[in-house]
Parts: structure tokens; C-alpha cells; sequence
């Protein structure tokens, strides 16, 4: 039985102590201390982030077992607190102007954090669940959390009842496992699925049962096709800094929960799911890159566009290889800045005072906010994978992975998909440099915004040169994952 | 004299998840019902996984249960909150009336 080794849980550890004295603090301070908050919770991550980098490269049991913390585990954390952190900032602005500067909102998504953080390191079906319920449940209240908002309020009901739902399905999923392997622990579970392959034994129809079960319930926290169907109309309702943060973090941190439950356990049960993941990583791009077509609301279309790029990603796992799994990270590390800067645009989206959020609003961007398209359009070349920008070496890599491990009609219809869906991405970028200007967006946007997008544009733009370092340290998560 | 073996929890078990799947998407008249029905697939695993761990002589079964139960409560509490919330903005909380956004 492994000990607590609790030096391995530090960062999990500083989070979990920080969210409680936050919320201590922001009682005595009230809602005028929510700047204070939101700062001290932008602190806290990066002592966390520098935490997790000094300890990179780490393979460590702890809490008995339930938690390991791993180059894989430590990779995603790094781009979940990224985007946890940006969104805050970028956020600040926002929640101040909009009547929604609560203390509780930066300490809820500091708990969110938390949570992604334990489900990335999960090492056991038990501390799976907590860690995805805490994540789930934080979730649920920042959607809603514009509470006079008939909107918010229904985008976090929707999303609330169809999380509950997907909770039960893996709740459901786990328990068959549980009842049908005897265990919950991965460790045990590998050893067991790997004792059955080599004896020639098909695994009992009930753990297959509990495995569909469970993924479906993980596919409905990436939004992949066929349980995407939430993911548009809360992108939609929940105000946009939350939504930014919808499409940053939590999307890293479910996708590595998927991929390690499905390569650690069950990596020896590829035929079992390849099938599956092959199914929905293709419906989630074709459904991405159509679907996305007649949209005219910037949130909805940017709704569409990561059911389509978690596709791509899930092409990653689908190839069941290290060299999947080594894109899928590359994949993720490119989609959380593009998606930063994308969200950052869509914040500075103001016009007397009032956000605006249909795409025609974007029109002739160039004559008025020259920067800003420029960023912009950075961005949408990225996302539709034009090289050289950071877009294109993500799919590359994946579809390599893909044809080395065979999968031939899963990377030639993701290519043809990414053709269709680049459609509405330079669509975008016509409507800014070559359509008549609409009413000129409010300024200024503010320092941090201004930074924010200036970052974010010169990750997209010059990723190229740091493409080498990138791709090791991304072989090297990916291979923590393999050899546990 | 029938024997009540796993078999037979399993089965209760099954009819009663699918009956909460069912009632959340068959149900057409009020949220309460929903939140009801995840209740019922919540309670559903419940009796999977303390039957299994009777039956395979383990307690991690049974403290699974334990978790699940204050999560669920956690959940229900969460859900019920954002049921008044969305009340008071609407005046309804009608399934049929959750439309403002198509989906």
C-alpha cells in the first residue's frame, strides 16, 4: 500500500487551503474585495504553475494510491492553469462593468481548477469522480452566475441537467467496471485487462458495458458528437468570460481524463474502443465543421469550433499510439492560446457600452481596430491550420499519428473536414478586410486585454520556432503515460 | 424459496436507471420531475455498487456508495438553486418554456 507522499499533492494541497481562506477572506471583505480575490487567485496559480514545472518530469504515487502525478498529468495541468488564470484576467474588466463582481466568482473558479487538476491526476475511479463532480459543480454555478439573466440562468440549467445526466451514465459505467474487475484502482484494473489479453480471454461483456457507459459519460464533458448537444446553447447563454473559460480549461482537463482512462486501464482493450473513439472523434469534426456554417452569433460559432477541434483531437486517440497521444497534447497546447486570444477579441466586442456578439458586428474590424483583426485573423488562420501558423503543425501531427497507426478514412475525411470548416474561419476574416466598416467597437480595451492579445498572437504566430523544445517535452509526457 | 442473488439487484438496478434516463428526456412538463429523475439514476448505481460489494466480499464498493451519496446531495442542492434562480427570471419552470436559445 503506497503512503500519502503528500509533497506530490502540494499544488492540489495550496489550491484546496487557498479556496477556503479566499472564501474567508472575501466574507470579511464583501463584494468590494473581489479585485483582491480575483488577484490573489491569479497568484495562487502561478505559485502552483511554478510549483508543477519545478517538479516536471516526476512519477509519483500518493493518497494511497488514488493519485499520480506524472509528466502527462503535470503537462495538462500547466495549460489547464494557464487558462484558468488568463480567463480570469481577461475577465476582470467584464464582471466589473457587467454587475457580476462577486467575490465567490473567482473563488468558484478556483475550485474548478482544483477539480481539473484531481481528475488529471486521477489514478483511481473514486478519485475520478470527486474530481470531475468538483469541477462539474463549480461549472455549474459560474454559467448561472449571471443570476438576473434569463439567459445565464438557462444556459446553467441546461447545463446542469445534462451534466447531472452524463454523470449518472459514468457513475453507471464505473460501478459495472467496479462490480466486473473486482476493482477501481488503474493500476489493478491494467494489470487485469493485460492478464486477460494475454491469456486469449475476451474481458466480460459487463466490463465492456461499464466501458461504453464511461465513455459516453467522458464524450459528454468534451461535447464530442453525439453529446454535444449542450455545448452551443450554454456557450450562448453563459457570459462570455465564463464561456472563454467553458472552452479553455475544462475541454484540456476532461480530454486528458479521457485519454488517460482510456490508454492507463483500458490500453489494452484498443479494439474494444477504437471503434467508438473513431466514431465520435469523426461525427464531432464533420459535425464542427458543418454545422458551424450558418451561425451568426460569435459564441455559438466558437461553440461549434471546439466540438469540431475536440474531433481532431480525439483523432490522437483514436491511433491508441504515443505519437496520438503526443499530438493530442501539442493539439491542446495550440487550441487553449488560440482560444484565449479568440475569447479575448470577442471581450473587447463593445459597442457604447453594450456587447455585442453577432459576427456581423466584425465587419470592416480592419478600418477600425487594425490591430485587433490582425490578431483576429491570426487566430481563424490558425484555427482553419494555414501554415505556418501554430494551427496547422497541431493537425499535422495528428494525422500523422493517425496514418502511422493506419487509421487512413479517419485522417483523409478529418482533412476534408478541416477543408469545409476553414470555410467559416476565413469567412470571419473576409467580413473584417473586406466589408464596408459597421459602428467602430468601444476603447480602449484595456492593458491586460492588449496583453493578453498580443501574447496570445505571437504563441500563434511564432510556435514554429519553439516547435522542437515543444514536440520533446510533449514526447515526454506522452510517454509517461505509456510506460506507468 | 427464491433466492435474491446479484442477478436480481442488478436487474432492480437497471430498470430503475433507465427509468431516470427515460423521465428526463420523456418528460414534458416541469424541471422538479428532472431533477428527480437523476436522483433516481444516482440511487440506481447505488444499489449496483453496494450489490457488488456484498458480492465480491470488498467495502471499496460501499464507500464508493458513501461518495456518491453526498455528491448527489451536493448536486441536488446545486440544481435546485439554479431552479430558483431561473424561476424568478422566467416565472415558469415548465420543460417546454426552456427555449430562449434553440438547442
Amino acid at each position: 500500500m503506497p503512503e500519502l507522499n503528500l509533497s506530490a499533492v502540494l499544488p492540489e494541497l495550496l489550491l484546496a487551503v487557498a479556496g477556503m481562506l479566499l472564501l474567508i477572506l472575501g466574507v470579511f471583505r464583501g463584494n468590494s474585495g473581489t479585485r483582491l480575490v480575483l488577484w490573489l487567485t491569479v497568484a495562487i496559480f502561478a505559485v502552483a504553475f511554478v510549483i508543477i514545472l519545478g517538479s516536471i518530469g516526476r512519477n509519483e504515487v500518493a493518497l494511497g494510491g488514488l493519485f499520480v502525478a506524472d509528466a502527462f498529468g503535470d503537462f495538462m495541468k500547466l495549460l489547464a492553469l494557464i487558462g484558468s488564470a488568463v480567463t480570469l484576467i481577461m475577465s476582470l474588466r467584464f464582471i466589473e462593468r457587467e454587475d457580476m463582481a462577486r467575490f465567490e466568482f473567482p473563488v468558484l473558479i478556483l475550485f474548478a481548477t482544483l477539480g481539473m487538476l484531481l481528475m488529471i491526476s486521477a489514478n483511481d475511479l473514486l478519485s475520478l469522480y470527486m474530481g470531475l463532480e468538483l469541477q462539474s459543480l463549480s461549472l455549474y454555478v459560474v454559467a448561472a452566475f449571471r443570476r438576473d439573466h434569463l439567459r445565464s440562468s438557462e444556459a446553467g440549467l441546461k447545463y446542469f441537467v445534462l451534466g447531472a445526466l452524463s454523470s449518472g451514465m459514468l457513475l453507471y459505467g464505473m460501478s459495472m467496471i467496479y462490480g466486473f474487475a473486482g476493482t477501481t484502482s488503474f493500476e489493478a484494473l491494467a494489470g487485469l485487462m493485460a492478464q486477460k489479453v494475454a491469456a486469449g480471454d475476451a474481458p466480460p461483456i459487463g466490463l465492456v458495458v461499464g466501458l461504453v457507459f464511461l465513455s459516453a459519460g467522458l464524450a459528454f464533458k468534451i461535447s464530442a458528437v453525439p453529446f454535444h448537444m449542450w455545448t452551443p446553447d450554454v456557450y450562448e447563454g453563459a457570459p462570455t468570460p465564463v464561456t472563454a473559460f467553458f472552452a479553455t480549461a475544462p475541454k484540456v482537463a476532461a480530454m486528458a481524463l479521457i485519454v488517460r482512462v482510456m490508454i492507463e486501464p483500458f490500453g489494452d482493450l484498443l479494439a474494444q474502443w477504437q471503434q467508438i473513439i473513431w466514431f465520435i472523434s469523426l461525427a464531432s469534426m464533420v459535425l464542427g465543421a458543418v454545422a458551424a456554417i450558418a451561425q451568426t452569433n460569435i459564441k455559438r460559432l466558437m461553440a461549434y469550433s471546439s466540438i469540431g477541434h475536440i474531433g481532431y483531437a480525439l483523432v490522437g486517440l483514436a491511433a491508441g499510439t504515443e505519437e496520438g497521444v503526443r499530438g493530442i497534447l501539442l493539439y491542446l497546447t495550440i487550441y487553449i492560446f488560440m482560444n484565449l486570444g479568440t475569447f479575448a477579441c470577442i471581450l473587447c466586442m463593445r459597442q457604447k457600452d453594450v456587447m455585442v456578439e453577432g459576427i456581423d458586428d466584425l465587419k470592416g474590424l480592419s478600418k477600425t481596430h487594425p490591430l485587433m483583426a490582425f490578431a483576429l485573423a491570426a487566430f481563424m488562420f490558425s484555427m482553419a491550420g494555414i501554415p505556418p501558423l501554430a494551427g496547422f503543425f497541431g493537425k499535422l501531427y495528428i494525422f500523422l499519428a493517425a496514418i502511422e497507426a493506419g487509421l487512413y478514412y479517419l485522417a483523409v475525411l478529418g482533412v476534408v473536414a478541416s477543408v469545409v470548416g476553414a470555410f467559416y474561419y476565413l469567412r470571419i476574416v473576409k467580413l473584417m478586410y473586406f466589408d464596408e466598416p459597421a459602428e467602430a467597437f468601444d476603447r480602449p480595451i484595456g492593458r491586460e486585454m492588449s496583453l493578453i492579445l498580443t501574447g496570445s498572437t505571437v504563441v500563434v504566430l511564432l510556435l514554429i520556432i519553439v516547435l522542437g523544445p515543444l514536440l520533446d517535452g510533449t514526447a515526454m509526457a506522452a510517454a509517461s503515460l505509456f510506460e506507468g | 424459496m427464491l433466492e435474491i442473488g446479484l442477478g436480481h439487484y442488478l436487474t432492480v438496478a437497471a430498470i430503475l436507471f433507465t427509468l431516470g434516463i427515460f423521465g428526463i428526456f420523456l418528460n414534458r412538463k416541469n424541471v422538479i420531475i428532472i431533477l428527480m429523475s437523476i436522483e433516481l439514476m444516482l440511487l440506481a448505481v447505488n444499489i449496483n455498487l453496494v450489490a457488488f460489494s456484498t458480492h465480491l466480499q470488498d467495502l471499496v464498493g460501499q464507500i464508493f456508495a458513501m461518495f456518491v451519496l453526498t455528491v448527489a446531495a451536493a448536486e441536488a442542492a446545486i440544481g435546485l438553486a439554479i431552479l430558483v434562480v431561473y424561476f424568478r427570471n422566467r416565472g415558469s419552470i415548465e420543460v417546454e418554456d426552456i427555449n430562449m436559445m434553440k438547442g
